[in-house]
């Protein structure tokens, strides 16, 4: 093989196609036939097979369990690779058993191209269309079909073009566009490497050749940047923040703004270990490091964009998703989100129809998605996620569902689902972004306090002595040394809410959350119940957390009723009772959330990484 | 160099991963070229800190001049070396005569096995490489392992995007595999690329006409016919090959590899 030439780029390309279709013997013959194969692999091969009494298949050559050799069927994918031209290949040979689907799709997330092969004499069945669809889910965009086994129909042009027109027919439902459809034969290498006489009908390229007309994809840094953040390092005296741009570019002096809490600031300095001079910008697909010149809060999840291209935020998406774990997926249950590096709790909202990969049209509802089903779906997320619609960013667009352990399905976000916050998050958002800090920062508050700014918020019923417990936790945390302060909502009604002629439960808990925000901005601990919006119970602990964001909300619930059901809370009492006890398990939620170090007195040692 | 610079900001991306999401979690370094590359993406990734110990299982047999550069890079480096050996084999006067796989298993798999149930690790970050062999073509980036360190090939988990494996039961644990999609050319030209110090005396000719191509125990790795005497090379010398990298590692003979791995060999 020539390879005098140096590598210049790589691309993974994926081999699909419903199982026996000869995925795995087109790759085999690939390799023997540009001979690309180590010395001796073919006779051992070939030697394994004399062994066990059967014919020698090309497709032993990457079928590399003896399971999968005994079955004659591709058990899970196989990267291998392969160089051609200036380009390094790795060429990812994916399963078309139905049973190993996830083998496949973990096989095809990997892909910028892909290779789908259809049996001429089969044509096109169940896996071959499952697999398109998927391919266009994962974002696989630039596909060649091969139509293989032609030597099992003579050749025959008819033939050849009754599939193309049923499959491009397919796929044009899928906004797909395929580059080739190659007629050929791995078995008997006819258009594999070079055209053959064979099909004299036929005027496109080999299957070798076609793989040079996809191209690399590298058009993410002309988009908005996205920067999810992956970890916040402190080896040293520097601060990093580290992670890997998924779109766009960034340099130093540009102002980032982080999602979903609006914080920002400039960057000061991109890191890197053994680059000198050291680098000034950063691009999409870089894992790199960077410091701010402000101390504001950031962790892991948040995503860093520029000012005026800001990724959406809600709780509430409408996605399609396909579902590969091995209990069905049902509403009403919590599963774990994971979009970037974001990781967030969810609850399936709505199951709207199930996608039929063999007839896209006729989608039907049913109560649960089963296993290698695709759906579209409505969720709901525990807290706010930032994110982007699959149509304008891949990697924020898309997320996976965790569930017993295992990632278990896949999602592509195609709505933003409007929630009850909206409007206070816009408020929110503008008002962070024009807000005007004085020479403290949030950062040296917390050292000097001896713990970070929070909001402890009580709800329940009446009488379950929720404003007790509160002046109690106030005293106690005052003892302490702490800036704690109890918000009494009542004593808004007289002041603050006093143009408020009738009673406007909406335009009273937004006052009473921006009022718990300013005084957040102090580093205080804000103490404070709900006993004042007996109307707005329900939505207050929601619009508070919107309106304080990031400020962490610690909710206790004090409930008369211990056994009916509770609502989403930290802390759940039975009030009233133990108010000593209560006090304690209220201050141990605050240690295990960080906000509270060990008592300092007047003197704080400990340093808040904030 | 554009796609040295993928595969690095990949690897990078994966140590992190792991760096953030495992509490215990240590790498294996045997000197060789691959996870010496592994160990100098570390100190990329986490800017010139190594903050995970790096485990050797040392069988003993290892060639000397390895334990030599071993310990002069973890003394300027500064990493926290830690060194493990199945001292009960050894001391029952196990070696390769006794059985080449029967070795393996007792002092690289066994050995390993305990320097793990010791430590606890939960993440083990190894170099292995997809195109090394056919059983590593098949693994995932974040491999779960039984109780038994076995590996279960029959029924991984799915692996989408860059979401990985980063939950699992008790008594389990991941391995994680940052360098899965690089190949031995790509190690080299990395090699080149960012000046990493490797065992130049045993992976380039000294003037005999030959070299190691891939370093495991004395007795059953030999060295192959070349006459590279320096990285560019070993490039192109490479880059014209067809014999397989570890044609000179005794244990991948016959199904041995296969065998080996499902029960936890590395």
């Amino acid at each position: 093989m020539a390879t005098d030439t140096t590598i210049q780029e790589r691309m993974n390309i994926v081999i699909v196609g419903h199982v026996d279709h000869g995925k795995s013997t087109l790759l085999g013959r690939l390799y023997a036939d540009t001979g690309t194969l180590p010395e001796g692999k073919i006779e051992k091969i070939q030697a394994i097979c004399r062994q066990q009494g059967k014919e020698f298949e090309y497709a032993f050559l990457f079928d590399a369990f003896l399971e999968e050799q005994q079955q004659g069927i591709t058990i899970d994918t196989a990267r291998t690779f392969f160089t051609w031209g200036d380009r390094q290949y790795i060429i990812i040979d994916a399963p078309g058993h139905k049973e190993f689907l996830k083998n496949m799709v973990s096989g095809a997330a990997r892909a910028e191209a892909a290779l789908l092969i259809i049996d001429a004499l089969e044509g096109v069945r169940d896996q071959s269309k499952r697999h398109g669809l998927l391919l266009s889910m994962l974002g696989v965009k630039q596909v060649t079909v091969v139509v293989n086994k032609m030597d099992l129909v003579d050749y025959r042009e008819d033939i050849f073009q009754a599939i193309e027109k049923e499959y491009r027919e397919f796929l044009t439902q899928l906004n797909v566009v395929p580059q080739y459809i190659i007629p050929a034969s791995a078995k008997q290498g006819i258009n594999i490497t070079k055209i053959s006489p064979e099909t004299p009908w036929y005027t496109g390229p080999s299957v070798l050749d076609s793989l040079a007309h996809f191209h690399s994809e590298t058009a993410e840094s002309e988009q908005a940047l996205r920067f999810p953040l992956q970890d916040v390092y402190k080896f040293d005296a520097r601060r990093i923040l580290v992670g890997r741009l998924t779109a766009g570019k960034l340099k130093i002096g540009d102002r980032l703004v982080f999602s979903p809490t609006n914080k920002s600031a400039n960057v000061q300095s991109i890191e890197a270990f053994n680059v000198d001079p050291p680098p000034t910008q950063a691009m999409a697909g870089q894992s790199v490091g960077i410091t701010l010149d402000e101390q504001i809060f950031v962790e892991r999840g948040h995503i860093a964009t520029h000012e005026e291209t800001r990724p959406l935020v809600s709780t509430r998406i409408r996605a399609n998703l396909f579902w590969l774990g091995s209990q069905p997926l049902e509403t009403q249950r919590t599963y774990t989100l994971r979009l970037a590096t974001r990781e967030v709790l969810c609850e399936i909202v709505a199951i709207h129809r199930i996608v039929d990969a063999n007839n896209l049209d006729d989608r039907q509802t049913q109560a649960t998605v089963q296993r290698n089903e695709v759906a579209d779906i409505t969720l709901r997320t525990k807290s706010p996620l930032a994110f982007d619609l699959y149509a304008s960013f891949e990697t924020t667009g898309r997320f996976v569902l965790v569930d017993n352990y295992d990632v278990a399905g896949g999602g592509i976000i195609t709505e933003l689902v409007a929630d009850e916050q909206e409007d206070f998050r816009a408020e929110a958002r503008e008002r962070d972004s024009a807000w005007v800090k004085g020479d403290v920062g949030a950062e040296e508050r917390s050292r000097h306090y001896g713990h970070r700014a929070a909001v402890v918020l009580l709800t329940g019923p009446d009488t379950t002595a929720k404003s007790f417990l509160a002046r109690k936790l106030e005293t106690v945390l005052v003892a302490e040394g702490r800036h704690a302060y109890l918000l009494v909502g009542e004593n808004l009604q007289r002041g603050l809410d006093a143009d408020l002629h009738e009673i406007k439960a909406e335009e009273t808990v937004r006052r009473f959350g921006e009022v718990v925000r300013l005084l957040t901005d102090t580093g205080s601990l804000v103490i404070t119940t709900t006993n004042a919006f007996p109307q707005a119970t329900k939505g207050i602990v929601q619009t508070v957390q919107t309106l304080v964001n990031p400020i962490q909300v610690v909710t206790v619930h004090m409930t008369k009723d211990q056994d009916g059901p509770q609502p989403d809370r930290d802390l759940i009492f039975a009030g009233p009772e133990d108010f000593d006890a209560c006090t304690n398990k209220i201050l141990e939620t605050l240690k295990q959330k960080g906000i509270l170090a060990e008592p300092t007195g007047s003197q704080p040692s400990v340093q808040f990484s904030i | 160099m554009k796609h040295i610079r993928q595969l690095e900001d990949q690897s990078i991306y994966i140590l992190r991963e792991a760096y953030k999401n495992f509490d215990n979690l240590g790498m294996l370094w045997s000197m060789g070229k691959d996870s010496t590359v592994l160990l100098w993406l570390a100190r990329k990734a986490f800017f010139g800190h190594v903050p995970f110990p790096l485990l050797h299982v040392d069988t003993s047999y290892k060639i000397p001049e390895m334990i030599e550069y071993r310990d002069r890079l973890a003394r300027e480096w500064r990493l926290n070396l830690i060194v493990g050996q199945n001292k009960k084999a050894l001391a029952e006067g196990m070696n390769h005569e006794k059985g080449r796989i029967a070795c393996c298993t007792a002092l690289k798999t066994e050995g390993l096995k305990q320097l793990l149930d010791e430590k606890g690790y939960t993440g083990v970050i190894l170099g292995v490489r997809s195109d090394e062999d056919a059983t590593r073509a098949k693994e995932r980036y974040f491999s779960p392992r039984d109780k038994n360190n076995d590996w279960d090939f029959r029924d991984q988990p799915p692996e989408l995007w860059d979401q990985y494996k980063i939950s699992f039961p008790p008594g389990t644990h991941i391995r994680i595999h940052p360098l899965l999609d690089w190949t031995e050319i790509n190690i080299w030209e990395y090699i080149k690329l960012e000046n990493i110090p490797f065992l130049d005396h045993l992976y380039l000719d000294q003037g005999t006409g030959s070299r190691y191509r891939s370093l495991g125990c004395a007795p059953c790795t030999s060295p192959i016919q070349s006459t590279s005497k320096n990285v560019d090379e070993v490039l192109i010398e490479l880059r014209n090959s067809k014999v397989a990298e570890r044609a000179g590692r005794a244990q991948d003979e016959g199904r041995g590899m296969e065998e080996l791995r499902k029960d936890g060999y590395m």
